[in-house]
């Protein structure tokens, strides 16, 4: 963690340009950074300060009108006792702040941003490759890409002729606002366009953090067993899209699809569920329309 | 094991809110639907907290068990393990409390 001003700076961010292959360019420093307006000479690090929130070298400006803001002031329990202090503060209200800040800035630029969360090997970059070819000329997707090590899935994006950012989060477990923000400022995503936010492999930690995503989608596939969504409620009660993937596979795997519908409704009651293989190409139809129907107009 | 990042947003935002200040309790709650294993944070707690002002802090933590509201039968009930499924077997249900992970309060010197 940055030991200036709190962010995760041990991610490290590379830009890969599409479609023409360029060397990979680092955006962020590493551990020593800061951000804009900061002071510190080898801190190098940009944040998104849409909406009201400005970061400087440590002083915070907020809007303290914003709805939603858990920040509350302190509290002496007693004037007596004076030791006590109530704080009553979210643990991620700073993220979920920055996540805000972030949905505030994408929304005024006319870009829908999905946060995509799988287990490892769910598809979630072949869904993306197929998504960026098959939609090219129609609409615009680029990704953040979130893993461990390697830039080798924003690699593939940008084989697949779609612009991408890779996150390397090194020993964390997701991706957080801050890193984000960041990735969208070294992503630089037209107006009217997508951005998928590919998270890092892993159906626990990503549940927890806000992005500034539109919405949240999970992604599902038949090899991995029908228990996901018992398994991982916290997941799966809070996606507005679930796909499985891989069902080119279903004839060679067990997996009751009715049994992992009705599993699914018992967390998640109201949430949509398409069946498609990224692999054969078989309902990424309905996937292209659920986007489309959910693409913001460019502003004016 | 998100309760790592977890417990560094604690530890930051104390050390936000009262620098230079030696803390010697943190109060926190974290709701049985908060996703947040208390265990590990407790864990992960000496570790953040050590050189910081909060070092051999006591950690507090209060587990506010889970209500939900069932929307068919109209009437509140405390789920068991993670499911927000009814008694009555309705999965319509809304979450009224159990989610919360947040820092009540802080003691200091």
């Amino acid at each position: 963690m940055c030991g200036t001003c709190g962010c995760s700076a041990d991610a490290l961010i590379t830009l890969l340009p599409a479609p023409e292959p360029v060397p990979a360019s680092a955006v962020h420093a590493g551990p020593q950074a800061t951000g804009p307006g900061e002071t510190s000479a080898d801190h190098v690090h940009t944040h998104v300060t849409a909406g009201n929130h400005a970061h400087g070298p440590h002083e915070h400006v907020h809007d303290h009108s914003g709805a939603g803001h858990d920040f509350r002031h302190l509290v002496p329990d007693s004037p007596e006792s004076g030791r006590t202090i109530r704080l009553q503060q979210k643990v991620l209200a700073k993220n979920d702040e920055l996540a805000a800040a972030s949905r505030q800035w994408l929304r005024d630029r006319g870009i829908l941003a999905v946060n995509l969360m799988s287990s490892p090997g769910s598809g979630k970059t072949t869904l993306l490759a197929r998504t960026i070819s098959e939609l090219a000329g129609n609409m615009s997707v680029s990704v953040i890409e979130g893993d461990q090590e390697t830039v080798l899935d924003a690699a593939r994006i940008q084989a697949a002729g779609g612009r991408a950012v890779q996150i390397n989060t090194g020993t964390g477990c997701h991706l957080d606002a801050e890193m984000v923000a960041r990735g969208l400022v070294g992503l630089d995503p037209p107006s009217g366009s997508v951005v998928v936010i590919e998270n890092v492999g892993n159906l626990v930690c990503p549940a927890l953090f806000d992005l500034g995503e539109a919405a949240k989608v999970v992604l599902a596939c038949v090899t991995e067993g029908a228990d996901k969504p018992l398994k991982y409620p916290h997941m799966f009660r809070q996606a507005d899209l679930v796909l499985l993937n891989k069902i080119d596979l279903l004839p060679y795997v067990d997996f009751d699809v009715r049994q992992y519908c009705s599993d699914l409704r018992r967390v998640a009651r109201d949430v949509m569920l398409l069946q498609l293989s990224a692999t054969t190409g078989e309902g990424m139809q309905a996937w292209y329309d659920w986007l489309r129907q959910r693409v913001l107009p460019p502003p004016a | 094991m998100h309760e790592l990042a977890i417990t560094e947003g604690v530890v930051d935002a104390v050390l936000e809110r009262l620098p230079g200040q030696r803390v010697t309790c943190v109060k926190l709650e974290i709701g049985a639907l908060s996703g947040i294993v208390p265990d590990s944070v407790r864990f992960c707690f000496d570790l953040v907290t050590e050189g910081t002002s909060l070092e051999g802090a006591k950690l507090e933590i209060a587990q506010p068990p889970a209500v939900c509201h069932c929307r068919i039968c109209v009437s509140d009930f405390e789920p068991v393990g993670p499911f927000a499924i009814c008694p009555c077997g309705s999965a319509d249900v809304t979450v009224l409390a159990g989610e919360e992970l947040k820092i009540t309060s802080v003691r200091v010197a």
